[in-house]
């Protein structure tokens, strides 16, 4: 986490060797306390003699399935239309490039239940297009599960694109080049030289997504609805036990953490570490 | 939001814990004191009140503001629970105004209120229909209609909890599509024909104005909601507040209530 | 980007009836502030060499051939076929890189089967041919290896491999020897040496490097600044170059002038004694060897060709030193490291330069 090596301040000003320099330390360290802190509060003010009761309902583990299942659906949802967005914006030039860049990232501006109700607006029952998804496959999306996975692509798919195409923008495009001169189409370099090549940007794109994904309120709970089993993922579950019940808020919240902390860092053991 | 959060060097953790420990505890004996009659009101008087008031005591606030020229009034409108929490919590009101009389509780038992609270309105459910009411609704039994999609609030919210109070004396068994977080959304889904009923307040369906039609059901005589308001111990401009409660509970402000959909207590 | 026209200006209606083996291109590439355009012939079996300073628009010209850049201009025809629109990927056309391009996710046999693989070869066929292929390279036990495991001279030869296990009809090497160590270079150029000899269609290449073309290729092209200044054998182009850079590549000093029987009278400076005849224009070359420096002007020499001049700068190579000189006229000269002792050669000292004029050579410009 940290260096290791601030023991004492006093004894390294300005050491020549591997020193750490104290002007980046110090924000290091505060930074890294900012982050923690409150997370810390959470552990050190979590009603651990009533945790087992409340982790025994059967709702928390329900949300928290719906919740693991919907964030990594999103998450591929997200890689199979993301990563080729990425693509796009990265190694093709085409009017408007640049509006079309910043308009993907709009989901990062736009506040989650805002975003929530330009989806309704888009996709509900009488949406833009959502009425002709009910007109000729009777398909309504708003109140179901399948809303869940769009609401938190919806908002997480921007963190898979913009980190995809920083990835792709980095990795060396002659490569594409050499592929085209063995024989291979733009479609068969990308999957089988590019692809493999960004393979960790994409893995650290789809984290991100995962993991934004994952703690989606905002813009599920306007969209899909809150419905046990159905659209109810962890946060929202999170948010109305606060109205109430903050002691059972804080203990859905520790399960949110703890679970996330074991996917990522068994994800980065797993994974993330190749190339 | 002005200032419900100031002051909370006494960690909003221990606050939020405090909430749930000492609610459940049997109330002590709650904040007697001075109720300062002075005369002289001015200055800023905070009030921290349900979301659902905002319509009806921002009016008034310009009435208070127009009978004591050197007044003036700051609103903090919010859900009950947080507002209670913010209180608890030393934020610097001076009168509170909840919107359940188990929320006003909350700050009761702490001590934090000066005297003991009154209900100044009552609030009721309707059911919120499309205007028009296309798939003519009449009573909590018609939202079981096969493929009629209906929202409810969450327990958690006040609405939902009135709402299933409600359900339950008219024996009647609803699966919504959603337990939404708040009447707002719950009301949403409504305007936005995503929904094709919701069960709210009344004092709802009217800020809804044209955009949905309220219908009214006998059931709801069954999970009324008493609106309480309480000056508070610490108030930092106690004459002001006194005064305000007062403007609430006269005629007038039954009147100005009564337009935005609230019954008398 | 500059746009293809419709209709492409050049010879084109110089295409003989039966279809013509090799290379004919004329390639036109405008890009705003530089404009490369070059004409190329070669026949099957030719090892071609684009030689020229950085910048000059080699590289350029051989992605206009692999199809990597879009022709302004001109023509491309491969043993017939019209090439210029056609994408890179449909080009009979092998490219070794650079700095190699290996696939680093692939293994040395995953990448030379990388192109029988797309040209539609079954996964099982491709990996026996690339397995062929670096045999062929001695690298058959460097097949399991990624690209970052293996030396620079194996990396180079996989490059080959890959490029060639396409059967192109054009193998397209872009600086192969530039990312070598001196050391490997040599061992290197001699094996590529070997396996271009070996390749049976046209090979190009494209080196800023003169000793790598000369020893690699049939015939040298000189591009400067998007053109072709001269082409010809190495052996014509090492006795006959036509500019400075050139010359100065092969170690020549080189001047342009004109003839009178047996002088040379330089465009800016002075005159050259010579012992061809000749009248017209002319250049006139001396190898830096031939030239002897005095500290004062010598007063017993036969040559009839003595400059006064300054000492510009000093190079070591060897046991040589190589004079850069200025004055009446610029030259380079070749002298030991103890003549120069002797003579005291240092920046701005004032020397005398005498060539004689056995020495020189002069030729028709």
């Amino acid at each position: 986490m940290t260096t290791g090596r601030e023991a004492p301040p006093k004894a390294r000003p300005r050491s020549p060797g591997r020193g750490v320099p104290l002007a980046l330390l110090v924000p290091a360290l505060v930074g890294l306390a900012f982050l923690l802190v409150p997370l810390l509060a959470l552990l050190l003010r979590a009603p651990w003699r009533s945790l087992p009761e409340q982790l025994a309902s059967p709702e928390v583990w329900q949300a928290l399935r719906l919740s693991l299942f919907c964030a990594t659906a999103a998450t591929a949802l997200s890689l199979v239309v993301g990563v080729p967005l990425a693509w796009l914006l990265a190694r093709t030039d085409f009017p408007g490039r640049g509006l079309v860049r910043a308009l993907v990232t709009l989901p990062l501006v736009l506040p989650p239940v805002v975003g929530g109700v330009a989806l309704l607006l888009a996709l509900g029952r009488n949406g833009v297009v959502g009425q002709w998804l009910d007109a000729w496959f009777g398909v309504t999306l708003p109140f179901t599960t399948a809303g869940v996975v769009l609401a938190e692509t919806f908002v997480a798919m921007p963190f898979l694109v913009i980190s995809v195409e920083g990835t792709l923008r980095a990795a060396d495009p002659r490569f594409e080049e050499a592929a085209a001169t063995l024989g291979a189409s733009r479609f068969t370099a990308f999957r089988r030289v590019t692809l493999p090549l960004i393979a960790p940007g994409i893995a650290a794109g789809a984290v991100l997504a995962w993991a934004r994904a994952l703690g989606e309120f905002g813009a599920t709970i306007t969209f899909a609805g809150n419905f046990p089993g159905r659209t109810q993922t962890m946060p929202l579950a999170v948010y109305l036990a606060l109205q109430n019940d903050p002691a059972a808020a804080i203990a859905l919240s520790l399960v949110l953490l703890a679970v996330s902390i074991a996917v990522l860092a068994g994800l980065r053991d797993h994974w993330m570490r190749t190339v | 939001m002005p200032r419900s959060a100031h002051r909370s060097h006494r960690a909003a953790g221990l606050g939020a814990i405090a909430l749930l420990t000492l609610s459940a505890c049997s109330p002590s004996g709650s904040g007697s004191s001075s109720g300062s009659g002075g005369e002289d009101v001015s200055g800023t008087v905070t009030v921290f009140a349900a979301a659902s008031l905002k319509e009806g005591f921002t009016e008034l606030g310009e009435r208070f503001e127009r009978k004591h020229p050197g007044a003036r009034v700051t609103f903090n409108f919010s859900g009950s629970d947080s507002l209670a929490a913010g209180i608890n919590n030393g934020a610097p009101a001076d009168v509170f105004a909840a919107a359940s009389a188990r929320t006003m509780r909350l700050v009761t038992d702490e001590g934090h209120t000066a005297g003991s609270p009154g209900t100044f309105v009552r609030n009721r459910l309707q059911i919120a229909t499309e205007p028009g009411n296309p798939h003519r609704i009449d009573s909590l039994r018609d939202l079981t209609a096969p493929g009629l999609k209906v929202v409810l609030c969450d327990r958690t919210v006040p609405c939902g909890a009135a709402a299933r109070t409600a359900l339950t004396a008219a024996g009647v068994g609803l699966t919504p599509a959603s337990y939404e977080q708040d009447v707002r959304s719950a009301l949403t889904k409504v305007e936005l024909k995503e929904a094709d009923a919701a069960v709210v307040y009344r004092t709802d369906v009217r800020a809804a104005g044209d955009k949905v039609e309220g219908v009214e059901f006998p059931e709801s005589a069954e999970a009324v909601n008493d609106y309480p308001i309480a000056r508070l111990e610490n108030a930092p401009n106690p004459s002001a507040a006194k005064a305000f409660v007062e403007l609430v509970r006269s005629e007038e402000g039954r009147k100005v209530l009564g337009e935005a959909g609230f019954l008398k207590p | 980007m500059p746009k293809i026209p419709e209709t492409l200006p050049g010879p084109a209606g110089a295409v003989p009836g039966p279809a013509p083996e090799g290379l004919d291109a004329r390639l036109v590439v405008d890009r705003g502030t530089f404009r490369l355009d070059v004409a190329l012939t070669a026949a099957p079996g030719d090892v071609v060499a684009l030689l020229g300073p950085n910048g000059a628009g080699k590289t350029t010209a051989l992605r206009a051939l692999a199809g990597l850049a879009p022709l302004t201009a001109g023509h491309l025809r491969l043993d017939g076929a019209e090439l210029h629109r056609t994408p890179p990927e449909s080009r009979p056309v092998g490219v070794v890189f650079q700095d190699y391009l290996l696939f680093p996710h692939l293994t040395a046999l995953d990448n030379v089967a990388f192109g029988p693989r797309c040209r539609g070869a079954g996964k099982a066929e491709a990996r026996a041919r690339a397995a062929a292929w670096l045999d062929r390279m001695g690298l058959a036990e460097h097949a399991g290896t990624r690209p970052r495991h293996l030396s620079g001279g194996q990396a180079q030869r996989v490059a080959l491999a890959r490029a060639l296990a396409t059967h192109p009809r054009l193998l397209l090497l872009d600086e192969p020897l530039a990312a070598l160590d001196a050391r490997t270079r040599l061992e290197v150029r001699a094996q590529l040496r070997r396996h271009l000899a070996a390749f049976e269609a046209v090979a190009v290449l494209v080196t800023h490097d003169p000793l790598d073309a000369m020893v690699l290729a049939d015939r040298l092209v000189v591009v400067e600044r998007g053109r072709i200044v001269q082409e010809g054998t190495p052996s014509d182009i090492a006795r006959h170059p036509r500019t400075g850079y050139i010359a100065q590549l092969v170690g020549l000093n080189l001047y342009r002038g004109q003839a009178d029987g047996h002088t040379v009278r330089l465009d800016a400076g002075p005159a050259v004694s010579t012992t061809e005849d000749l009248s017209g224009p002319a250049f006139v070359a001396f190898p830096p060897g031939a030239v002897t420096l005095y500290r004062d002007r010598p007063t017993g020499s036969s040559a009839r060709n003595l400059w006064r001049c300054a000492v510009a700068g000093l190079e070591t190579h060897g046991d040589q030193i190589r004079a850069e000189l200025t004055g009446e006229l610029s030259l380079a000269a070749d002298l030991t490291t103890v003549a120069a002792a002797e003579l005291d050669l240092r920046p701005g000292a004032p020397v005398w330069a005498a060539v004689k004029a056995t020495q020189t050579h002069a030729y028709p410009a």
